[in-house]
């Protein structure tokens, strides 16, 4: 029974997740278009845009290799596995053992070097500077949130997220100056991490500051589907990330009835719309920076991540 | 047992002068790298099956050879037989490699003869129980693997790097050298068994503990004694240069556990801080120099600093738990240390080897020459692949394994009394962080540069597959990469009584756990489970692949590249690795390499093309190296004239010596 109830829970989780990502990016783009004034594409559009590209024909570029085409796969088959790990409605699943806080953040690592190699496997230009951008931004990224994990793991006393959580919504957690810093480190390396405004646009095309779209170019059909459906995927694991340890309010507790279970999926929806609204509100009042001001924006993240670990160091109640 | 091993070694030694005579064979490197694997072999098994069995019994010793009031002691016990069987390992894997490789050998007579004594002089090394064996087994591997570097000698660079090492060497092999002659004391006791039962002062072990850093260090190649290693490692054939970043270095990590852990008696709270400040900053500061690189070989020779840095950053955080009696944390951090120490034999050796095959097949090493590998040769492409992400450290591979456990140490450091401590693990944890996302940037571009893209030179255009004994290798070694990746526990296991018998406890033991997970210290506290992670990214990989191939389109068609609408035919038009690495040479170069980018633009109306050169300055070359060398050049222009002196001016410099001798004696 308890096998059954935790395969279930794990099974909703996964494809709660695949189906509610592309709505998460639909409906931050509806905010930010109604920001400007603008109509927006309906909600649903990213669904319909998935839909579309899967049924059309792959365009392979005349020199791609099998890796080239075994790349979206990989891709979204680790962002999914990660994305399934993280806890959303509720703390208890099956699998969250199976690779905890840091385990997670590395296969969303093996992710993008797998996608920074296909990024150069057609040997074009345009792949190659959105590659070697990429390595770039997630060489400081990586590091500032290992770091912000290290100070959360040393507050929680792991570094399992089931655990984190559970922690995050006890009282003893208290309010510290460290979990403040972790925040805004977090926010800033999921900024990054996603693509969005300020340090790359995902909605732009044929720019010269462009990273994640140039490293896709080649990508058409149901690769391209795929490599969008990750991307999405990894906003929605990051907003999640965020709210399972900062907003731990509501979540179900393992073993949890199914009343609880539903406190947990509305206060789970409510929080993505929180993030995303904040997502869309931050992205609209923002100007892109040049490249070569995102390891100032980044750096900034890891110092941040650096205090945050130093404090808990040095001061067990910071 | 030991008299087996002793017999395998004695073999390797017999092997060595035959080894000129086979060189004018034909068949004769097959002969004797034939023989040198199925040495590697046995004294492999013998070091695991000394390892697994239970009842573990340490096997010691004495030959009459060597000083005739001691004699040579050798003894195998868990730290040896776990570094006998990594040195093994990586012998037969190049042994096995170079059974297709050394066929290309120019000149075989330069490499056959010094091959299987240099793998004889690293068993030696792990088995020896008396600081004289030990001495001139270390001094021995290091003259056989520079006769190595230097067996292709019409090269410039490989005189001046055989000329960097040779020096080196002999500074590690004396600091080691004196270190013994501290521990020894006065009495001399130089097996190892007294120099166990006689303590040290506190100021003395502190001094034994510096030595050893300087000595096994710079063999190892931490910072800043690290000028010889990305010189001479590439120099030398390929399956050597495999051998000696993949092992060698490794016989150095045992020569420090050796006599910090075991020979030095319970370790001081000021001895990690040292280690640790040596290990944090080589491991970010070698990732650094790889990427600036673009020679494959020796990118790789500065990505094994870096590795070596994570190792020496764990037996750090061993050395400060043990130290303050919280064993069962130091067995975590050593047995992390270990186990690294195992992948990166693994993964360096794999992509050196793979770098062999890349020079076999096109003749360069220049990464910017290379390209669009993957099509030419498949095979050997999927090999080093696997390696790129091990040793990028990313799941599911052997190297995430051992960097987690190395974090998961790190997270129960908060509780180590110690201020110096408290300040500088948090700093050592995000130099660590940083290293493993400069590796993975640093092996997407060697990846990337050499294996994808279009080919940029006729070189690169016209290679074909490597010969079927380097495949295999190859394949072997990622087959392990994986195994060691996704079923950690069994690893962890049997280094249990290696750190039993150095830090006095051991890891958990994990091979009971359900899904074979592994549990460093309590299930809430930290997990992971390699193999469901795998299991899962390949099952949710196929159902994609499947539910859309089935549901929706697995229709494709070949069309020249978009490249927004301007391809161009031409490879040169492709990032370099240079032009690649570009924006992380001005994130950190700028200030660490004084990196600078010079565009030279041509007058209005020259045809000439504008060049942009970067001028990169080593900062511990020029802040060590080079004042050193300047200092000894200025001593010996000066000392120089005592070698025009008239004979009495030398007669007086004797009685002066004379007279100066006996009034030191007088006092």
């Amino acid at each position: 029974m308890r096998m059954i109830h935790d395969l279930v829970s794990q099974g909703v989780q996964m494809l709660l997740v695949l189906s509610l990502a592309p709505l998460l990016t639909g409906f931050v783009r509806k905010i930010k278009a109604q920001l400007l004034r603008r109509q927006g594409p309906p909600l649903l559009q990213p669904y319909r845009d998935l839909v579309r590209l899967m049924r059309k024909d792959v365009v392979l570029a005349a020199n791609a290799s099998w890796l080239f085409r075994a790349i979206p796969y990989i891709i979204f088959a680790g962002t999914w596995v990660a994305a399934s790990l993280v806890p959303t409605f509720g703390s208890g699943l099956m699998f969250s053992w199976s690779a905890d806080l840091i385990a997670i953040i590395a296969l969303l690592g093996s992710a993008r070097f797998f996608l920074a190699l296909a990024g150069m496997d057609v040997g074009t230009a345009f792949g190659g500077i959105g590659s070697s951008r990429e390595v770039m931004i997630a060489s400081l990224a990586e590091p500032a949130i290992l770091i912000t994990v290290f100070a959360v793991a040393m507050i929680a006393g792991s570094t399992q997220l089931s655990t984190i959580a559970e922690f995050m919504g006890s009282s003893a957690v208290g309010l510290r100056v460290s979990l403040g810093m972790a925040l805004i480190a977090l926010t800033i390396v999921a900024i990054a991490e996603n693509g969005r405004i300020p340090v790359d646009n995902p909605a732009t095309h044929l720019e010269l500051t462009m990273v994640h779209e140039a490293m896709v170019l080649e990508y058409s059909g149901r690769h391209l589907a795929l490599i969008d459906l990750s991307s999405q995927l990894k906003l929605l694991l990051y907003l999640s990330l965020i709210a399972c340890i900062f907003m731990p309010w509501g979540a179900a507790a393992p073993e949890a009835r199914i009343d609880a279970l539903t406190i947990g999926a509305v206060a789970y929806i409510v929080k993505l719309a929180a993030c995303g609204l904040a997502l869309a509100v931050f992205e609209t009042s923002i100007a892109k920076m040049r490249v070569f001001r995102i390891p100032e924006f980044l750096g900034a993240a890891l110092m941040l991540a650096l205090l945050a670990t130093l404090l808990r160091f040095v001061s067990g109640s910071l | 047992m030991i008299a087996l091993a002793l017999v395998c070694v004695a073999v390797l030694l017999v092997l060595a002068p035959l080894g000129i005579g086979f060189a004018m064979h034909a068949r004769g490197s097959t002969i004797v790298y034939g023989s040198s694997l199925a040495v590697s072999v046995s004294l492999c098994t013998i070091a695991l099956v000394d390892l697994l069995d239970p009842t573990r019994p340490i096997f010691s010793t004495v030959l009459p050879v060597g000083l005739p009031w001691l004699g040579a002691h050798f003894r195998i016990d868990a730290l040896s037989a776990f570094f006998l069987a990594v040195v093994n390992f990586g012998g037969a894997a190049a042994s096995l490699f170079a059974l297709g490789y050394g066929r290309h050998e120019a000149a075989p007579g330069r490499v056959l003869p010094f091959y299987p004594a240099y793998l004889a002089a690293m068993n030696i090394v792990v088995m020896a129980d008396d600081a004289f064996t030990f001495l001139v087994a270390w001094e021995f591997m290091s003259l056989a693997s520079w006769a190595l570097v230097v067996s292709h000698h019409r090269d410039s660079e490989n005189i001046r790097a055989g000329y960097v090492y040779l020096l080196m060497a002999s500074f590690g092999t004396l600091a080691l050298l004196l270190a013994f002659g501290v521990l020894a004391g006065s009495g001399g006791h130089y097996d190892f068994e007294a120099i166990r039962a006689t303590p040290l002062t506190s100021l003395l072990s502190g001094t034994v503990l510096l030595l050893a850093l300087l000595g096994a260090g710079s063999k190892a190649g931490l910072v800043p004694l690290h000028a010889w290693l990305p010189l001479a490692h590439p120099a030398a054939p390929s399956h050597v240069s495999g051998l000696m970043s993949g092992v060698m270095t490794k016989v150095a990590v045992y020569g420090f556990v050796r006599i910090v852990f075991d020979l030095l008696g319970p370790p001081e709270w000021w001895w990690s801080i040292a280690v640790l400040a040596i290990g944090g900053p080589s491991a970010t500061l070698g990732v650094l120099y790889a990427l600036m690189q673009r020679d494959i070989k020796r990118v790789l020779a500065y990505s094994t600093i870096e590795n070596i840095g994570i190792i020496f950053v764990g037996l750090g955080l061993a050395l400060a738990f043990k130290a303050e009696g919280m064993a069962w944390v130091a067995a975590l951090a050593f047995t992390a240390a270990l186990f690294h120490v195992l992948n990166h034999a693994a993964f360096k050796s794999l992509l050196f080897f793979g770098a062999g095959a890349l020079l076999n097949a096109t003749g360069e090493r220049d990464m910017e020459k290379l390209g669009g590998l993957i099509h030419r040769m498949p095979q050997t492409a999927a090999a080093m692949l696997i390696g790129c992400v091990a040793i990028s450290a990313l799941p599911p591979f052997n190297g995430f394994v051992s960097e987690w456990l190395t974090f998961q140490a790190i997270l129960l450091s908060p509780q180590l009394p110690s201020w110096g401590l408290k300040l500088i693990i948090p700093a050592v944890g995000g130099l660590l962080a940083l290293a493993a996302a400069l590796a993975a940037a640093c092996f997407v571009k060697l990846y990337g540069i050499s294996f994808l893209g279009r080919a940029r030179t006729a070189a690169a255009n016209e290679a074909t597959e490597v010969d079927v004994f380097s495949r295999l290798t190859l394949f072997a070694l990622a087959a392990f990469c994986l195994v060691a990746g996704i079923l950690p526990g069994l690893f962890i296991d049997a280094l249990a009584p290696v750190a039993k018998v150095m830090v006095g406890n051991s890891m958990p033991q994990q091979s009971g756990l359900e899904w074979l997970t592994i549990v460093p210290i309590a299930e809430s506290r930290s997990s992971y489970n390699g193999l469901l992670v795998f299991a899962f990214v390949l099952l949710s990989g196929s159902i994609a692949s499947l539910a859309i191939h089935r549901l929706a389109s697995d229709r494709f068609r070949r069309a020249p590249a978009w490249d927004c609408g301007f391809p161009d035919a031409n490879p040169a038009i492709q990032y370099t690795a240079s032009s690649f690495s570009q924006p992380i040479r001005r994130v950190f170069g700028s200030t660490i390499f004084a990196a600078r980018e010079i565009g030279e633009m041509p007058p209005p109306g020259s045809s000439v093309p504008a060049r942009l050169v970067v001028d990169l300055h080593d900062p511990i070359w020029d802040a060590l190296y080079a004042p050193i060398g300047k200092t000894i050049g200025f001593a010996t222009e000066h000392i120089n004239i005592l070698q025009f002196l008239t004979i009495r001016r030398y007669l007086t410099l004797v009685f002066v010596a004379l007279i100066a001798l006996l009034v030191v004696l007088a006092l």
